[in-house]
């Protein structure tokens, strides 16, 4: 990544609640880059959905806490400039698309966050119809927000995040609310806004065998600090270590990891992380 | 069979308005059984196991629980022998403390002061709730909050314990412990019907899997049939587990002789091969 373009800087980074007694961030310093597509694992409480509140400036605008160190989102210092600000750079999408759909028709619900930033009528009309497209709910303009499918409110709290032109779009665990339909929609929309609009996808997810697939990085956190930072690979090789943690990596990267083990056998120079890699090495071992 | 616990004679169910959520279910639970309720959001999953615990009425066919006809059974009766925990544990906790909610089901049954204690004490023990017994359920964070849902249909005693996708949106830590406490649940003699997308749940845990489709059901077989079939994994847009997928992809290859549903199993059969 060296001639990529830094998107988010975050620099020796703590921050502690105000109605708590421990930091849920400890000292965290993690750059990411233009169109990466990062993947965030640990457990509940670790600290990945504060981190990502650093990010768009509501910790600590919003979010009352101790906080020390700076977290730049496209260059802008989160201290100095307000959510609604850095709401045009970096959209986020949270687990439960219910908590942020609130409008009457789909229409509506997007246009909300355009309206607060003065976007003219007829541009508004054209992002609209644009952000839908991208996450395949074309035609749904006049429907309610609550008559659609899980799945469907995801990509719509997607498509509301997008009409923001972000550069940057923060998920948090944005499949745990819906069945597998609605899951396979939502990764493909991620993963194709990654690749063809070149938009940075930061995700905190439980699926370890869909982030391997998907992601360039995973970073893991535990107890408020990084604890991890690589490739799915380089990340996933680390099995044992990421079971004292309590995470659990992808299942052919554990049956590489118990051949050699437990039966000394290699499979190859590296373990695999995904199915297709499995298949290939054991299609020619066997 | 004699030991059947919940029997579905050509249920269907229509909700007002017309809309038919499921439709000449026929279905059988023994005592004992774990069994893995599935299918898409609309498939009539969640209709089917509120006609257990008597929350939806047949339209038409019957459910008997322990041989007793649910029609004509009040909720209160069937609460004894069928408890449903729900996904999201906010709908089912309102006492003030752990201990409170332990003891309300019991109690609402009837069940003497002195076997309401006893029956709490356990509870706190089987979960491992010893730490929160005090505290406010809306003070506990989400994932031992689901372990108190959970627990507070344990004090109740049911044979049988519905649980709504018990693992959705927990960590791997929970979910390990989820699937302890079923298994657990079954030694103890209880039959557990988990409604669930897991797919590791249902590889590693369920002795049976019921898949419904379009208010149907459209499947009722072991783990390793279901899985193994390519056509009704499609139709339903269901992933099987990595180590499925790929004893499938390799036993197609005609390199592996069949399916496996976990790890460990998986590395077994691979190390004999391998080994040669």
């Amino acid at each position: 990544m060296d001639n990529a373009k830094p998107v988010i800087e975050i620099e020796n980074l703590s921050f502690t609640y105000s109605t708590a007694d421990k930091p849920a961030l400890k000292n965290i310093s993690l750059t990411i880059y233009e169109g990466e597509y990062v993947a965030l694992l640990g457990l509940n409480g670790a600290g990945k959905t504060t981190l990502q509140l650093c990010l768009n400036a509501v910790i600590p605008n919003m979010i009352v806490g101790e906080k020390e160190g700076t977290v730049k989102t496209m260059g802008m210092d989160t201290e100095e400039y307000p959510p609604r600000e850095l709401a045009k750079v970096i959209g986020l999408v949270f687990d439960n698309p219910e908590f942020q759909l609130s409008q009457m028709s789909v229409a509506e619900e997007i246009a909300l966050g355009l309206e607060n930033l003065g976007v003219p009528t007829e541009e508004m009309h054209k992002i609209i119809k644009d952000s839908l497209e991208a996450v395949g709910l074309s035609g749904m303009e006049l429907r309610s927000p609550f008559e659609l499918s899980g799945g469907q409110q995801q990509r719509l709290s997607i498509a509301s995040a997008l009409a923001m032109q972000p550069h940057i779009l923060v998920m948090d665990e944005p499949t745990s609310n819906v069945d597998p339909i609605g899951k396979e929609e939502v990764f493909a929309v991620a993963a194709k806004l990654n690749k063809e609009n070149k938009i940075t996808v930061i995700m905190a997810e439980h699926e370890v065998e869909v982030m391997a697939a998907y992601a360039d990085r995973i970073i893991v956190m535990n107890d408020g600090e990084v604890v991890f930072n690589g490739t799915p690979v380089e990340v996933f090789s680390n099995v044992e270590l990421l079971e004292k943690i309590g995470l659990r990596v992808p299942q052919v990267t554990e049956l590489a990891h118990l051949l050699k083990e437990k039966h000394n056998i290699k499979l190859a120079d590296q373990y695999p992380v995904t199915i297709d890699q499995a298949e290939k090495i054991l299609k020619q071992r066997l | 069979m004699a030991d059947a616990i919940i029997v579905c004679e050509d249920l269907w169910h229509v909700y007002p308005g017309d809309i038919l959520a499921l439709q000449e279910a026929n279905l059988k639970i023994n005592a004992g059984e774990i069994v893995g309720v599935i299918g898409q959001n609309g498939s009539g999953k969640t209709t089917l196991v509120k006609h257990f615990n008597g929350l939806l009425k047949p339209t038409r066919g019957k459910v008997r629980i322990k041989g007793k006809d649910t029609n004509g059974m009040r909720i209160q009766q069937l609460a004894r022998d069928v408890g449903y925990v729900f996904q999201n544990p906010n709908h089912q906790l309102f006492a003030r403390t752990v201990e409170a909610e332990l003891e309300f089901g019991p109690r609402n049954l009837g069940v003497s002061e002195e076997e309401i204690v006893e029956r709490r004490e356990k509870a706190i023990e089987f979960f491992k709730l010893q730490e929160l017994r005090l505290l406010h359920p809306y003070r506990i964070g989400f994932p031992l909050r689901k372990l108190v849902g959970m627990a507070s249909i344990y004090t109740m005693r049911p044979a049988v314990f519905i649980l709504d996708e018990p693992t959705t949106g927990q960590d791997n830590v929970t979910t390990r412990t989820v699937y302890r406490l079923i298994r657990q649940l079954r030694d103890e003699g209880a039959t557990v019907v988990c409604v669930a997308h897991d797919m590791i749940l249902l590889a590693e845990v369920v002795d049976r899997m019921v898949v419904l489709r379009d208010a149907r059901i459209i499947a009722d077989a072991k783990p390793k049939e279901v899985f193994s079939n390519r056509e009704l994994m499609q139709s339903t847009h269901l992933v099987p587990p990595q180590v499925a997928e790929l004893s499938l992809r390799l036993m197609t290859a005609g390199k592996f002789p069949g399916i496996e549903l976990n790890v460990s199993d998986m590395v077994a059969g691979l190390a004999g091969r391998l080994g040669k």
